[in-house]
């Protein structure tokens, strides 16, 4: 029943025929016209849960990022005051050596969102690509990628993260280990895309288009990616989610980013050796990764809502 | 049913035989097992000689690859690094975490079922909005902090609160117990309470938004309106038309969780220093021991195999329209 409380996103824009299209244009019923993508910010601006993480997501990033140039102690040096509890001088106590906890805490945070962005970015690329293209092509080319993507999901993800970083935790960077992650994170986003492309690519306007002239490349970007692309930022963002809690894991069991620099994970794991004596060292680390991803999760949700067509509940 | 059983367990040999060896090169590659050794000077060239020849290490990997292989289809796991047999460490890791697993699955999809309908049939009340709540603070933990905080800070409580020790931190049982068997079971219980809550609540987070899920779309579909319309009493709509058919998506999750579970709750295990399957995973990899991984391998592939072939039957047999073909 709810198609016929809300009219379908598409209606709205048969209203202007000819007319100014999308956007600010009034069609013949003196009905403003709103396009896809307004009705879709329209209702995830209207989603009060979803905004206020995006509010706090935002902030929270900026503050990991250019936080521990501005902030007054550097994550490297050791105050004199050691052991003390959360402070207006050390808003999160310092640890055993004296380092300010706040300045550890942020240049974790750096490392994880840095992972975090650098992984969403990869595999979303790499994942819409083949997805894409094994929906498209359909037959052998599908069925190959496919079986390598069975075959990813048969090899344990830690085992594999565990034995490359290995190799990689050598040069200990944060780059490498976003890889690594990235690699492995693609596969979901790809099933997803190729599943909508494999239903997407047979509707009638891809015929249109390929009787128009269009070669492959141009009907996989114009005409099929954006029709999907509502599910791959949905996917993208909670890919986000995973990306954060797999580099905090990973790290928290010595095998992602190590001692001379630090992250969030890393430093739950060293808080927890000291956990009844300074407790402050274990919940600070803990509740940034908390607040992050609970954040990118509300915000999916929202964005889930927002792509939904038939969603009734946040009138557009 | 039987020949696509027989088909799909057919597929898995390919798939199984190609990521044993992509691991096996991955993991033999990793580096070197005998390094703590060679860095140790009081130890002669000869002895380190004689371990790499005891491991195979002198032999270029695609050998030992088939070394390996042949030892396990004969059911002989090898050794691991320290020359102590794998096959009765894997037994040992596979019960242990089998007995945390099973536990905190059960649970969790007792009580996600629980709230999860609930959730759906009072949509928008309180309750529904704090289970949603709760379902995205647990999904968005990490499980090491999760874990860690019941270890460090709620088992301390619990135990005071009792003025006994009920709850322990470490391992999967006290290693010098003497006691019958009802003060064995006790003290195992003790042990499980804390790991199987971590996990329970974890999975909580996610199945009970599915069970919501697919019970608001079972709900609004047109054979509950029917079922509603001849005058059936709401609670057995509820649980004779509705539950049913809602069940269905879950008990395929389940299945799959199962299998991806049973390689190891990993950082529970970690955490609550279990020497389940996940242990077993990080020392293998970590000293670069290849049987061991491998093994791990072995089992925890095989049982996402017939996992996934589960679903997939049972999802057949739930919903008699899905032909299997």
């Amino acid at each position: 029943m709810a198609d016929l409380e809300t009219p379908a996103p598409v209606a709205d824009e048969v209203v202007v025929p000819g007319g100014p299209v999308a956007g600010g244009g009034r069609g013949e019923f003196g009905v403003e016209a709103r396009s896809q993508w307004r009705m879709v910010t329209r209702r995830f601006l209207r989603h009060r849960l979803a905004m206020a993480s995006l509010v706090v997501l935002v902030l929270v990033i900026l503050l990991s990022l250019v936080g521990g140039r501005v902030w007054k102690y550097d994550y490297t040096q050791i105050t004199p005051e050691f052991s003390t509890g959360p402070s207006w001088g050390h808003p999160m106590g310092t640890d055993g050596p004296g380092h300010d906890t706040f300045a550890q805490v942020l240049r974790g945070a750096q490392k994880s969102v840095q992972i975090m962005l650098l992984v969403a970015l990869f595999s979303t690329g790499i994942g819409v690509l083949i997805g894409a293209v094994a929906g498209y092509y359909r037959g052998k080319v599908d069925a190959v990628l496919m079986r390598a993507i069975d075959l990813l999901l048969t090899i344990p993800t830690l085992a594999i993260l565990a034995v490359l970083s290995n190799k990689v935790r050598q040069s200990g960077s944060w780059f490498g280990i976003a890889l690594i992650i990235a690699a492995l994170v693609w596969t979901t986003i790809a099933r997803i895309v190729r599943a909508e492309v494999l239903s997407v690519r047979e509707k009638e306007f891809v015929e249109a288009a390929r009787a128009a002239g269009a070669n492959d490349w141009r009907i996989i970007t114009r005409h099929l990616l954006p029709n999907v692309v509502g599910s791959i930022i949905v996917a993208a963002t909670l890919t986000m989610a995973a990306a954060i809690l797999i580099e905090t894991t990973l790290s928290y069991l010595g095998l992602g980013i190590r001692v001379p620099d630090t992250s969030l994970g890393l430093l739950v794991s060293d808080g927890q050796s000291s956990a009844q004596t300074r407790p402050w060292l274990f919940y600070f680390p803990g509740l940034f990764i908390i607040i992050i991803v609970l954040c990118v999760n509300f915000i999916g949700d929202g964005l889930r809502d927002a792509f939904d067509p038939k969603q009734t509940r946040v009138r557009a | 049913m039987l020949p696509f059983i027989v088909r799909r367990l057919l597929v898995s040999i390919p798939l199984l035989a190609v990521s044993s060896f992509l691991v096996f090169v991955l993991v033999a590659n990793s580096g070197d097992p005998l390094q703590d050794l060679r860095v140790n000077p009081r130890i002669a060239p000869a002895t380190i000689k004689a371990k790499e020849r005891e491991l195979h290490l002198d032999q270029p990997v695609i050998t030992r690859y088939g070394i390996w292989v042949k030892d396990v289809v004969r059911g002989d796991f090898g050794t691991d690094n320290h020359g102590s047999s794998v096959r009765p460490q894997l037994w040992r890791a596979l019960q242990v975490t089998l007995r945390l697993v099973v536990v905190a699955l059960m649970v969790a999809v007792v009580v996600a079922v629980l709230v999860g309908v609930v959730s759906a049939i009072r949509q928008y009340s309180l309750f529904d909005y704090s289970s949603t709540f709760a379902a995205f603070l647990f999904f968005s933990l990490p499980v090491f902090w999760l874990a860690a905080l019941l270890k460090e800070f709620a088992a301390i409580r619990v135990n005071n609160l009792f003025g006994r020790q009920l709850v322990f931190t470490i391992g999967q049982q006290s290693p010098d117990f003497h006691g019958g068997f009802f003060a064995r079971l006790g003290d195992m219980a003790g042990h499980t309470v804390l790991p199987a809550l971590t996990l329970i609540l974890i999975s909580f987070a996610q199945y009970s938004r599915y069970t919501r899920s697919s019970m608001l779309d079972v709900m609004s579909s047109d054979y509950v309106r029917t079922a509603r319309a001849k005058g059936i009493t709401s609670r057995r709509v509820i649980f004779n038309h509705a539950l049913r058919n809602a069940m269905i998506p879950l008990a395929t999750i389940v299945a799959l969780d199962f299998g991806a579970v049973i390689g190891g709750a990993v950082v529970t295990e970690k955490v609550f220093g279990w020497h389940g399957m996940g242990t077993m995973l990080i020392t293998g990899v970590t000293q670069f021991d290849v049987n061991l991984v491998q093994a791990w391998l072995m089992v925890t592939a095989v049982v996402v195999v017939l996992f996934n072939l589960l679903a997939d039957i049972a999802y057949a047999y739930l919903d008699p329209r899905i032909r299997l073909g």
